[in-house]
């Protein structure tokens, strides 16, 4: 959820975007095929999954994408916009099962990061450069990317 | 033939193969649903007032969301452009390789766009299991206004 206001002058090369914790599940998996319109059952479906060589379901790559866009309009805040964004989809990740109706059983939680690359004022445009990523459970990124933000200036 | 490539003469003729426009239409209830998919309560894609109140005339799409379904009918359109050809090729196996994206104008509910879908790019790259295609699909999204409000490059890996 978008909370204070970051501004251009603030921002430091160098610096980092406050991490955002993810647990794909299943039912994860099902909300977002409704939500996004992606039915592939590859994501939902075990049997067919079994025969796709992936080694079982894996997460939708369009799912860790909007967590990572998520990761980015969380920390730019209302006043900020996304110029551009760009991810690859380089690992599978294997979502979590329920437990419950509402709880994941155990396993991996994925972490949204990113780290602040450029800084630049552009058609009197405040931009700000980032490298993102997901990191499973192990520490490997399996979804590298960057994006390009637009910050309020905050002054000079 | 085992080192012959996959991207044959007919494969090569379809890039820049175009779409017909798609129309889609951005609803409020869509907008919402698709950010609690991911759990995402950021107000300006849920309350109306909040969005208003940061400059918007409605709640605003999260980047990437551009009416439902985000990728059915527009990706869906240019992938049948080449689905008959990774069939020809023996290629069954379909996944996602990424976006690359460019944002103009905020999407908000309320706005209706037009997109259209053209075969960027296809090209070959040999994988741990053998040779895998890539195809880039290129949608440009105008608003009711004829503006571009963004433009969306996918890569599928056949394989």
């Amino acid at each position: 959820m978008a909370k204070k206001q970051v501004y251009y002058k603030d921002v430091e090369v160098g610096s980092e975007v406050p991490t955002l914790e993810k647990i794909s599940t299943t039912q994860m998996a099902v909300r977002w095929a409704g939500a996004s319109g992606d039915f592939n059952p590859l994501h939902y479906d075990d049997d067919f999954a079994a025969t796709q060589g992936t080694g079982g379901i894996i997460t939708h790559g369009a799912l860790k994408r909007a967590w990572l866009v998520q990761l980015v309009t969380d920390w730019i805040g209302a006043k900020g916009r996304v110029k551009k964004f760009a991810c690859q989809y380089r690992g599978m990740d294997y979502p979590r099962k329920m437990a419950t109706m509402g709880e994941p059983g155990e396993g991996e939680t994925w972490l949204c990061k990113g780290t602040i690359t450029n800084k630049k004022v552009e058609d009197g445009e405040h931009l700000v450069e980032c490298d993102i990523w997901v990191e499973n459970g192990k520490g490997g990124k399996t979804t590298p990317g960057s994006a390009t933000v637009i910050l309020p200036s905050g002054g000079s | 033939m085992a080192d012959e490539s996959i991207v044959t003469d007919e494969i090569k003729a379809m890039i820049g193969t175009l779409s017909e426009p798609i129309i889609m239409e951005v609803e409020r209830g869509a907008i919402r649903r698709y950010a609690d998919a991911v759990d995402d309560d950021n107000p300006l894609f849920h309350e109306v007032e909040d969005a208003k109140n940061a400059g918007y005339e409605d709640i605003i799409c999260p980047p990437g969301f551009w009416g439902w379904p985000i990728k059915g009918r527009a990706a869906v359109g240019g992938l049948s452009m080449v689905g008959a050809v990774l069939v020809k090729a023996g290629l069954f196996r379909i996944l996602d390789g990424g976006v690359d994206q460019e944002f103009y104008i905020p999407i908000r509910a309320g706005d209706t766009l037009t997109a259209s879908t053209k075969i960027a790019d296809i090209r070959e790259r040999e994988g741990k299991a053998g040779k895998m295609l890539f195809t880039t699909l290129e949608t440009t999204y105008l608003n009711q206004n004829g503006d571009t409000v963004a433009v969306n490059r996918a890569t599928v890996i056949a394989r």
